[in-house]
């Protein structure tokens, strides 16, 4: 069995809107990976799709080999772009109803990213700043142990500081012998440095793929010198 | 502070910066490194660009990674000399050229880098 996700031939229609055109693509163990795009292009329909809660039209989403449906969750974590927190709980029984419903939640690895970005465990959760429910959120992906993390915009909406700080946790955090991160990003100057590739896509198509250390060797370009210069 | 630029690849932006600290001294012959994941934390990058600046400085003989103990500078006094060369003699082509496409002659040149180093000499003083 393959370590990689792949995506043949996918396509994904909203009622008549087509939301993905015929993407096809792999990404590999062990990566850090970005997918870009202007709002609405369809950058959380591929998370999504790899998460296994929406599903192909047509072509195939596959996990390890495995079909991406609700059971793939069991090998990815997705991190999704609002919260659904449940207010009364304190951020101690939120990382306990997170392991009451992941057996694969490591609950040491969330106590450890929890001091890490200075989180108080006994505070409740209507409490807690937008900047600490973006923490807690990384806490809770981060800690499961799975080979794919899917990170839904996990920076936006959060001041300079807990974005730094979110992105040091990613460096800490996961671990690149076993896992890879796929996230979906507005804020790309500071992520761009600890990525390995990224996917751009423009109206539901894949406009391009590809190491990051490549485009800055072969074009002398950032990716966001890049965008500036296709997306026009 | 930590910022690189997109021209060149990250890998060996970090290449130039610790050859830059074994030549100045801050890396000692022989000195451990900080693990690929510290450096990548203190540099803000992703673990496999550190860990692909380390191979590439392994081959070219300047770091040596001995299995489960680390990453260390290479104790070969003769390739550090050669490092410490190769570096001054790419700083002096940087300047010449930039001198020499403003029009100044090797005379000027060396005349203007003498009175410099006099003056900074005294200042030190």
């Amino acid at each position: 069995m393959r370590n990689v996700i792949e995506f043949t031939h996918v396509s994904k229609m909203y009622k008549k809107r087509s939301a993905i055109k015929n993407i096809s693509l792999s990404l590999p163990l062990g990566k850090i990976i970005a997918i870009v795009g202007e709002n609405g292009s369809g950058k959380s329909t591929l998370l999504k799709l790899i998460a296994g809660l929406s599903h192909p039209t047509s072509g195939s989403v596959t996990v390890n080999g495995e079909i991406a449906n609700r059971r793939i969750g069991k090998l990815v974590s997705y991190l999704s772009d609002h919260d659904s927190f449940y207010p009364l709980f304190t951020i101690r029984e939120a990382l306990a109803f997170q392991a009451s419903q992941f057996p694969d939640f490591n609950r040491a690895k969330a106590e450890e990213i929890m001091r890490y970005l200075q989180l108080e465990p006994d505070k409740r959760i209507r409490d807690l700043s937008i900047g600490n429910r973006g923490r807690l959120k990384i806490v809770l992906t981060l800690a499961r142990d799975v080979p794919y993390i899917l990170l839904d915009e996990p920076l936006s909406g959060l001041d300079p500081m807990v974005r730094q700080s979110i992105v040091k946790g990613m460096i800490s955090y996961v671990d690149l012998e076993s896992q890879t991160l796929v996230m979906t990003s507005h804020e790309i100057t500071e992520i761009e440095s600890i990525l390995d590739s990224f996917i751009a896509i423009r109206d539901g198509s894949l406009i391009r793929m590809a190491d990051v250390e490549e485009l800055h060797e072969s074009e002398g370009l950032g990716i966001t010198e890049w965008m500036k210069k296709t997306y026009v | 502070m930590d910022e690189f630029n997109t021209s060149k690849p990250i890998y060996l932006q970090l290449a130039d910066r610790i050859n830059r600290l074994i030549v100045s001294k801050e890396l000692k012959a022989g000195q451990k490194l900080q693990s690929v994941r510290d450096m990548a934390l203190s540099y803000n990058v992703n673990p496999n660009t550190i860990q692909r600046t380390y191979s590439e400085l392994e081959r070219e003989g300047i770091l040596e990674t001995r299995r489960g103990q680390g990453t260390f500078v290479t104790e070969q006094e003769d390739r550090l000399i050669q490092l410490r060369g190769n570096l001054k003699e790419e700083q002096i082509q940087t300047f010449v050229q930039i001198m020499q496409e403003m029009g100044y002659s090797s005379d000027e040149i060396i005349s203007g880098l003498q009175d410099h180093l006099n003056k900074k000499d005294k200042g030190d003083a």
